[in-house]
């Protein structure tokens, strides 16, 4: 709570402050959960509404916290054209229950795909068993 | 002896850190530049203006002794790659470190702004005007209007936002350029404040792009006190695909969510925290200094074709042997973009369909290849250059099932404002798949008595078919924007070039059953 108050505190002076202090918190949580949006709400003189609509609208803010490593892969046209849907089954195998997968529309790496993402460490060019390996990695 | 390896983010997942880590440990100072943009050949190593690629750690001692024969390219500036492209917003690439103001310096940086502030605001947007730049984000409004209308807008207050969301799949321009040369881009949004009255700039930049937020954050500190008054601040997206369309991203830099706001008002009246705002992507702004500079504009107004003028990095992406960044004027034509400079596929199978300018962008088929590179022949063939993003399959491709992802996009990134496209998307994708199916039948509560009104004969393939064409229809026209409004694009061009991909996979899957 107090670490949320501190995050507030930091940013609330910049122009449009919302989107900054939650990536902070999301950061530090790994969620944005009601909690910390009522607290977000009352700092910035919002409503808890505004707040959760703002939450809820973008694909990166998680109203719980996922413990598991994740493992963002790219499934647009690019990565398509080079073949990542024929090495999605061996990825969702390698992952199983321990990694979370997640989809994510292009990475930059479109020449050179199929492309993966570990927090901030890419990966391209891969096929089914690279994949797996960067998903054991994981 | 100077070893230079890439920095980019491309070259660094194909691991040039530790190609870089393993040069310095013989003893050798190895400087991380910017991407060539042959991205086949990464990790590349140069040095003394020679290259190697793609290199391993196993070639390290190979390419010191100056042999590596089977990966040496030679002279890199005269690779056919490089040496046919016409390089200004990417004249710097693989030459300069990205942070290094030196080499900035060194290579003509800060020229442009230092001229525009001796000549002043109404001269400025006259030159850019004349030089005839058109938006590089999609549109392709000329940026000299926009500026213009910005400058006579009143108000103390105004902003510069650089549109660095790149949502497009198969585009990486804006991050190659932000990865590469990040002072040019600031250099560019000063200019433009110049030129317009504003002393503040943001840079809406996707969470995606963890190699260029680093990279644009550390470029902002250390050119601060160049282009004071002028501020720049970097605000990172939040994984919203509509939000690099500008109202929406005007939305969210505002810390609302990224709605798509109705036009009128215009950002350049009404933009962020309804101040006039010019909104322009990556690539517009940093094609800015070059222009400034002693007679940029009229260079610039000389390369291209018809109404589009200058150059365009263009991004061959998918299914290519060579994939990369190519710079060129316009009017370079897609067979010459594919096959000569591209390499045809890297799979070497046929090229069956070409999506050009994004997840919105149609599906060009063969028989259109002699297309030029240039925004009006693309509107006239119903398809959009957008953002320059080639995207390559070969005849293993499946355009029924790209049709449907086009819906599925459609639908996961719809800002909901309007109906067409947030339910319509939806529909879309079951519309698609009953036509894959071969059509549909009456379900069991369309056959109950009280529903008396409903059709009980089902629907055919072909009336789905139909019924697909009239959503489209609906969607283009009666779309707020252009992610509503261009889907369609993509699903109608894959309809109609490939109808097989739609309509045999029943007929296919039947015939494999029995
Ligand atoms: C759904 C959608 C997504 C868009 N995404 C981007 C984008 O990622 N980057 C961009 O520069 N423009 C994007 N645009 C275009 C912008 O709305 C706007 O035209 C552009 O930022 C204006 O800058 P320009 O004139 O320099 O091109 C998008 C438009 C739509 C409708
Ligand atoms: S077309 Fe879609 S994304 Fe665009 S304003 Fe309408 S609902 Fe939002
Ligand atoms: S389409 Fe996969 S990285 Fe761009």
């Amino acid at each position: 709570m107090e670490k949320i108050g501190e995050i507030i505190a930091e940013h609330r002076h910049r122009e449009g402050p919302l989107l900054p202090i939650l990536h902070a918190v999301q950061e530090e949580f790994g969620c944005v959960d009601a909690d910390s949006e009522a607290l977000i709400a009352n700092g910035l003189n919002l409503s808890r509404a505004d707040v959760h609509g703002v939450v809820s609208f973008y694909h990166d803010f998680l109203d719980k916290p996922d413990l598991r490593p994740v493992v963002q892969i790219c499934r647009a046209e690019a990565c398509k054209a080079r073949g990542v849907e024929q090495i999605m089954d061996a990825a969702t195998a390698a992952a199983g229950e321990r990694v979370k997968l997640t989809t994510v529309y292009c990475l930059g790496l479109c020449s050179a795909g199929p492309a993966a993402r570990v927090g901030d460490r890419l990966h391209a060019r891969l096929d089914g068993p690279a994949l797996a390996q960067v998903i054991e990695n994981a | 002896m100077i070893i230079k390896i890439s920095d980019d983010a491309l070259a660094r997942a194909m691991g040039a850190d530790e190609l870089a880590r393993a040069f310095e440990r013989k003893g050798h100072e190895v400087h991380r530049t910017s991407s060539w943009g042959m991205h086949w050949l990464e990790p590349l190593v140069e040095i003394d203006g020679k290259g190697w690629g793609p290199a391993t750690l196993e070639d390290v001692d190979d390419i010191l002794e100056g042999g590596a024969a089977e990966i040496a390219i030679g002279a890199i500036e005269q690779h056919p790659f490089i040496a046919r492209q016409q390089r200004l917003t990417f004249a710097r690439a693989g030459k300069t470190r990205p942070l290094n103001l030196q080499d900035y310096e060194a290579t003509g940086g800060w020229a442009g702004l230092r001229r525009a502030r001796q000549i002043g605001s109404a001269q400025i947007l006259e030159e850019v005007t004349a030089s005839g730049l058109r938006g590089r984000g999609g549109a392709g409004f000329p940026a000299g209007i926009k500026w213009q209308t910005v400058a006579k807008a009143s108000g103390p207050q105004k902003y510069i936002v650089c549109n660095a969301d790149e949502g497009d799949s198969g585009t990486f321009a804006d991050r190659m350029l932000i990865e590469g040369d990040p002072f040019m881009l600031i250099e560019g949004m000063a200019i433009a404040g110049e030129a317009v009255g504003a002393d503040r700039g943001y840079v809406y930049l996707r969470s995606e792009y963890p190699d260029a937020i680093r990279k644009l954050e550390r470029a902002v500190e250390l050119s601060a006190g160049i282009v004071a008054p002028f501020q720049v601040e970097v605000r990172v997206g939040a994984g919203a695909y509509v939000c690099g369309e500008e109202t929406s991203l005007l939305n969210s830099l505002e810390g609302k969510r990224g709605e798509v706001r109705a036009k009128p008002p215009l950002p350049a009246l009404e933009g962020l925290f309804g101040k006039p705002t010019v909104v322009n992507n990556v690539l517009t702004l940093a094609a800015v200094p070059h222009i400034l500079v002693e007679g940029g504009a009229g260079h610039y107004g000389t390369l291209g074709m018809g109404r589009s003028k200058g150059t365009m990095p263009i991004q061959l992406a998918g299914n290519l042997k060579h994939g990369g960044l190519f710079e060129t004027g316009f009017g370079i034509t897609l067979k010459e973009l594919i096959y000569d400079i591209g390499g045809g596929t890297e799979s070497g199978r046929p090229v069956k369909a070409v999506q050009v300018g994004g997840p919105l962008g149609a599906y060009l088929h063969p028989d259109q290849f002699d297309i030029r590179f240039d925004y009006e022949e693309y509107t006239e063939a119903d398809a959009l250059i957008g953002h320059g993003g080639i995207t390559v399959f070969d005849d293993s491709a499946d355009m029924g099932a790209m049709a449907r992802f086009a819906m599925e996009f459609c639908a996961a990134e719809s800002c909901g404002k309007c109906t067409p496209c947030r339910i319509g998307a939806v529909r879309g994708v079951e519309l698609i798949d009953r036509i894959r199916t071969g059509g549909r039948t009456a379900d069991h509560i369309e056959r109950t008595a009280v529903m008396h009104n409903a059709p009980k004969h089902g629907r055919s393939q072909e009336q789905e078919i139909g019924l697909l064409t009239d959503l489209c229809e609906t969607m283009k026209f009666g779309s707020l924007c252009a992610l509503g409004g261009f889907t369609p694009f993509p699903v109608m061009s894959a309809l109609k070039n490939w109808p097989e991909d739609f309509t045999g996979r029943a007929d296919r899957e039947a015939e494999a059953a029995e």
